[in-house]
């Protein structure tokens, strides 16, 4: 799926541009965008480090392990494939709480975190496991309850009442956030996405 | 109120979280400064670790975004985005918002000068703004930090999501302002 997605970016990309005489554009966009990357990855460093301090420090005192504990119910549902008082919990419950409450700096550290306790579970290093794709769905499902940046944005543009927009976002980021477990849970089982089927397969 | 309370604890919660942890630490006997720098060390090699992730994706949808690509899509969508009530408008951003996060801020901001942040549209960009997710940024953080390449139903389920977020938004912007 995703190789696909990818090439097709590509190719329909550089047909487009070169059906418009578009070309200059396609090594602009190519070149500009693989020095954001970088930008961006390293950009990351200085609060990655921060917040994977805390959370070491939040590890050893045994806070993670009680904030897991806390939600457990929801959790075992959402990750059954997690042992209840693995790390992976912990770290799963702070990202969360981060998203929701708008720290998007904290969140993608601890989000990262979350993903590297899923990847100590994981048998196959290079494939997804079910808890690591249900995790990024909500993620990208954006559980907020308060979209601040983009209440700044309308502030900014002389809105009259820039946080109207609250209540009605609540709503659809619920409504995406139900759809995307919804959608992990039943594709989950498809054998195109299923795991040990398609290990099976490669052995045949 | 709602709102103030989560200003409130926007504001407050990263001071916090700074003082509550190390301190919770040092009561437990936790060696506080050592955990601490020992756990960070790893911020560096997760930054570079997930560069070619990042790079891959981001390329790519520069070239699909800057090539004019971007635009057949939105022409070709919007005869359907326009049965359901979502105005041709919007739609450039509803199609950005999953790909550049930057780029979907960039059109919202761009639809408040044309618009107004209080017309029907600058509303409606607002909240498909805020209920969804950079997917493809996200992906490829998240799974490059541990070098997932198989990513499995990770990309479909949070690409429907988006969707849902998306067509919802529609629903509840011309259900409350319209």
């Amino acid at each position: 799926m995703i190789n696909i997605i990818w090439l097709g970016f590509i190719v329909i990309g550089i047909i487009a541009a070169l059906a418009t005489g578009n070309a200059q554009a396609v090594t602009d966009a190519a070149l500009d965008y693989a020095d954001v990357a970088v930008e961006l990855s390293i950009g990351l460093v200085g609060v990655m480090a921060l917040w994977l301090g805390l959370m070491r420090i939040a590890e050893e005192s045994g806070m993670v392990k009680a904030l897991g504990n806390a939600l457990k119910p929801i959790m075992k549902f959402l990750f059954p494939e997690v042992p209840e008082d693995h790390p992976a919990m912990g770290a799963i419950v702070m990202n969360m709480a981060a998203n929701i409450f708008g720290l998007g700096n904290a969140a993608t550290p601890l989000g990262i975190k979350a993903m590297k306790e899923l990847q100590e579970l994981n048998e196959e290093k290079d494939t997804a496991t079910n808890s690591m794709c249900t995790f990024l769905a909500i993620n990208t499902s954006s559980v907020t309850l308060i979209a601040s940046s983009v209440v700044a944005y309308r502030a900014a543009a002389g809105s009259a009442n820039p946080a109207e927009i609250i209540g009605p976002t609540i709503i659809a980021t619920v409504a995406s956030t139900i759809a995307a477990i919804i959608a992990v849970k039943l594709l989950q089982r498809l054998p195109v996405f299923n795991k040990t089927e398609k290990k099976m397969v490669e052995k045949n | 109120m709602f709102v103030k309370i989560m200003e409130t604890i926007s504001i407050y919660a990263i001071p916090l979280i700074i003082l509550i942890i190390p301190l919770y630490g040092f009561i437990k006997k936790v060696k506080v400064y050592e955990a601490f720098t020992e756990g960070a060390k790893e911020g560096f090699k997760t930054g570079v670790m997930i560069i070619p992730y990042l790079v891959a994706m981001l390329v790519a949808i520069g070239i699909f975004r800057k090539s004019g690509a971007m635009d057949l899509l939105v022409s070709a969508v919007s005869p359907i985005t326009n049965l359901i009530g979502m105005p041709a408008e919007v739609l450039p951003m509803a199609i950005m918002r999953p790909l550049s996060g930057g780029g979907a801020s960039g059109i919202m901001n761009d639809l408040f000068t044309t618009y107004g942040p209080d017309s029907l549209i600058g509303r409606m960009a607002s909240i498909m703004n805020g209920s969804t997710e950079t997917t493809f940024y996200v992906l490829a953080v998240y799974f490059g930090a541990v070098g997932i390449k198989k990513t499995r139903h990770a990309l479909p389920a949070g690409l429907i999501a988006d969707f849902v977020g998306l067509i919802t938004a529609v629903f509840v912007t011309n259900l409350m302002f319209n």
